[in-house]
């Protein structure tokens, strides 16, 4: 027979005393296992929370951009650049430059390091005659987008007119009863209907779309255009400043000029969204983080209350034990027993009750956090009951348990010990 | 094997200093045993606890087995008492949550003993308690209890058996038996010193005496 075995025999023969050690180590173990387990699943929901908010505001912004990208396709382009020496008071009246530049300047651009710049539209507009209808429109050479040599190029917002063939607005088309595929004169030029648009209550009813290289032909403007619209990355509008010095230093003999405000206006609405977003965000979180901090409080509290009140309990019931085994201890140190070997004979039976209750508590404490966990959180069981469990709650709880109730047993055990045979012989 | 001699003992009561032992001497050689009767509160039990190395004496020498425990500090002095000394009570004190083998086992706790669990049931077979051996001893009569007591004082194979009142909670037929088993043992080498107020005692002992007043004399 060992210590070890004399102290589970003493166990399964006084069972209830052993169990109100092991359920206040339960409550104890539990109440901690408990309370990291809700604050596991407070920390999810808040995760999960703010993911949410994210992916909206994410979504949301998405939409924003996409609007804004169609809102500067629809109402212009963020800026227009103009030969130098264009009078800008001439060209808001006519809404093109009577000056003109080499259309090499475009393949300059590209090649440049400007990353805010995405797409370059290089043009050729004039107000002219159209003889064989008689009428005047907008007619602009346009070859589509330049190539974006430095950053990954993005779906072209225009494409390019083919040669021979013809764009139209709305109101040559409608007036003319001009149909796809429907041939046409123009400065005696030939040309094929390539494609109609639709109303847009602007000058583009009234303007044709042709190629690049037959509007310089057509009119006698070899290699020069005489605006270039780049459209800007949305971001940028902040470094307009410095995106057009920049510009300037590639481009010495050009102005730029800014355009479009109600794109502006959605852009930067698209910003104080972006902003509130992101406001909601963090006020979320502040308020979790309040919330978590009020909680852990609360933990902090429980917890203690919880193991002191154990501790407590052990030892008044350890102290109980001495008492009630005076005389097995006197006959046992009669025996030849020494000190240390009844003390170790309590020790053992609360390191038993410790461990015993740790496995209890982890078990107890953790069914009863996820319940809440998953009751307080309104957070599905499943998601939840899979990753709350912690195992780094594990071997704390089975090491501290069994020390909390050595620790509480320690002065209970060492009063047996020091107790003199004698004494309680003589006395029993 | 037991010497005591001028063996004192005081304690402070409530109304001054009580002299429990008053310079006894005392001589128990192995293969005697030895019955102290006396009345009540005379010092007998100090005498035992005193002799038993549980009880240090204010004056006087203890010598058991050419020793004196008390010169051993206390874990030596607890391995001495495992190794030579067995106890018999009044009120048996066997352990109530072990059976009777248990029970008859536990000095093997304080000091290994070679199969002790052959000799623990060799010791309750020879005090025909085999038909016990996995009782508590709450399931005991008395007279089982204290063969129970008395075989676990055995289990070490002490070489001085002390007993307080061994015969004290048991009937005339029980307490026989067990006064007989003393002598016998007393007759295996052993050095038994037994204190009691039962007069029977000293029929069964080899010597009598009697104490009063924390001394003691030849019984008349």
């Amino acid at each position: 027979m060992t210590i070890w075995g004399l102290a589970v025999k003493e166990i399964r023969h006084r069972k209830l005393s052993f169990g109100l050690g092991l359920v206040s180590v339960v409550l104890a173990v539990g109440s901690l296992v408990g309370a990291l387990t809700l604050l596991k699943g407070y920390d999810m929901r808040t995760r999960q929370i703010l993911a949410r908010k994210e992916a909206e505001a994410k979504q949301k912004m998405a939409a924003l951009n996409d609007d804004v990208r169609k809102a500067m396709l629809r109402l212009g382009f963020n800026l227009v650049i103009l030969p130098k020496g264009q009078n800008l008071g001439d060209w808001y009246a006519d809404d093109y430059a009577s000056k003109y530049m080499p259309e090499e300047y475009v393949t300059r651009l590209a090649h440049s390091q400007i990353m805010t710049v995405r797409h370059l539209l290089p043009s050729l507009q004039q107000k002219v005659k159209w003889p064989e209808k008689k009428r005047t429109i907008i007619l602009v050479g346009t070859r589509g987008e330049a190539p974006d040599f430095h950053a990954n190029p993005k779906k072209p917002m225009v494409q390019p007119v083919p040669r021979g063939k013809i764009v139209l607005g709305y109101e040559i088309h409608h007036s003319l009863g001009l149909n796809i595929g429907d041939d046409l004169t123009l400065l005696s030029r030939h040309f094929t209907v390539h494609k109609l648009y639709q109303e847009r209550g602007s000058k583009d009813d009234i303007t044709a779309w042709i190629n690049l290289k037959e509007a310089q032909e057509l009119l006698g403007k070899k290699g020069l255009i005489n605006a270039i619209l780049a459209i800007e990355c949305i971001c940028s509008w902040s470094g307009l400043p410095k995106l057009k010095a920049d510009i300037a230093g590639i481009l010495p003999d050009t102005q730029v000029v800014e355009r479009v405000s109600k794109a502006r206006i959605r852009y930067q609405t698209r910003l104080k969204v972006a902003q509130r977003a992101k406001e909601t965000i963090q006020a979320e979180k502040r308020s979790r983080a309040k919330l978590r901090s009020q909680r852990e409080r609360v933990v902090s509290v429980l917890v203690v209350v919880a193991t002191v009140g154990s501790a407590a309990w052990i030892a008044l019931l350890s102290l109980a034990n001495v008492r009630e085994r005076r005389a097995e201890i006197g006959v046992l140190r009669a025996l030849g027993l020494r000190s240390r070997q009844i003390m170790l004979l309590f020790l053992s039976k609360a390191a038993a009750m410790g461990f015993a209750g740790g496995i209890l508590g982890l078990v107890a404490g953790f069914l009863v956090g996820k319940h809440l966990a998953i009751t307080l959180e309104h957070a599905a069981a499943e998601p939840m009951g899979q990753t709350l469990f912690d195992p780094r709650l594990v071997l704390p709880a089975l090491v501290m348990a069994p020390l909390l109730a050595v620790v509480a047993s320690w002065i209970p055990a060492i009063i047996a010990a020091q107790q003199d045979p004698a004494d309680i012989l003589r006395q029993e | 094997m037991l010497e005591l001699k001028d063996l004192t003992k005081r304690f402070m009561g409530p109304a001054g200093v009580v002299r429990a032992l008053d310079g006894v001497a005392l001589r128990v050689p192995a293969g005697e045993f030895v019955a102290v009767h006396g009345p009540s509160g005379c010092g007998k039990t100090t005498l035992l606890l005193a002799a038993g190395a549980l009880l240090r004496p204010t004056d006087g020498r203890v010598t058991i087995d050419g020793q004196n425990p008390y010169d051993l500090p206390p874990d030596e002095r607890s391995r001495f008492r495992a190794g030579k000394i067995g106890f018999v009570f009044q009120q048996f004190h066997l352990v109530p949550y072990l059976t009777v083998l248990d029970n008859v086992s536990a000095p093997c706790l304080a000091k290994r003993t070679p199969h002790a669990s052959d000799r623990a049931r060799e010791l309750i077979a020879r005090f025909n308690l085999d038909d016990r051996i996995g009782h508590l001893p709450a399931a005991l009569s008395t007279g089982e209890r204290q063969r129970a007591a008395l075989a676990r004082a055995l289990l070490n194979k002490p070489k001085l058996l002390l007993a307080d009142e061994p015969t004290g909670n048991l009937d005339e037929r029980n307490a026989e038996n067990v006064l007989q088993s003393f002598a016998e043992l007393a007759e295996d080498g052993v050095a038994v010193l037994l204190v009691t107020h039962d007069t029977r005692a000293a029929s069964y002992a080899n010597r009598a005496l009697y104490m009063e007043n924390g001394n003691i004399r030849p019984a008349k």
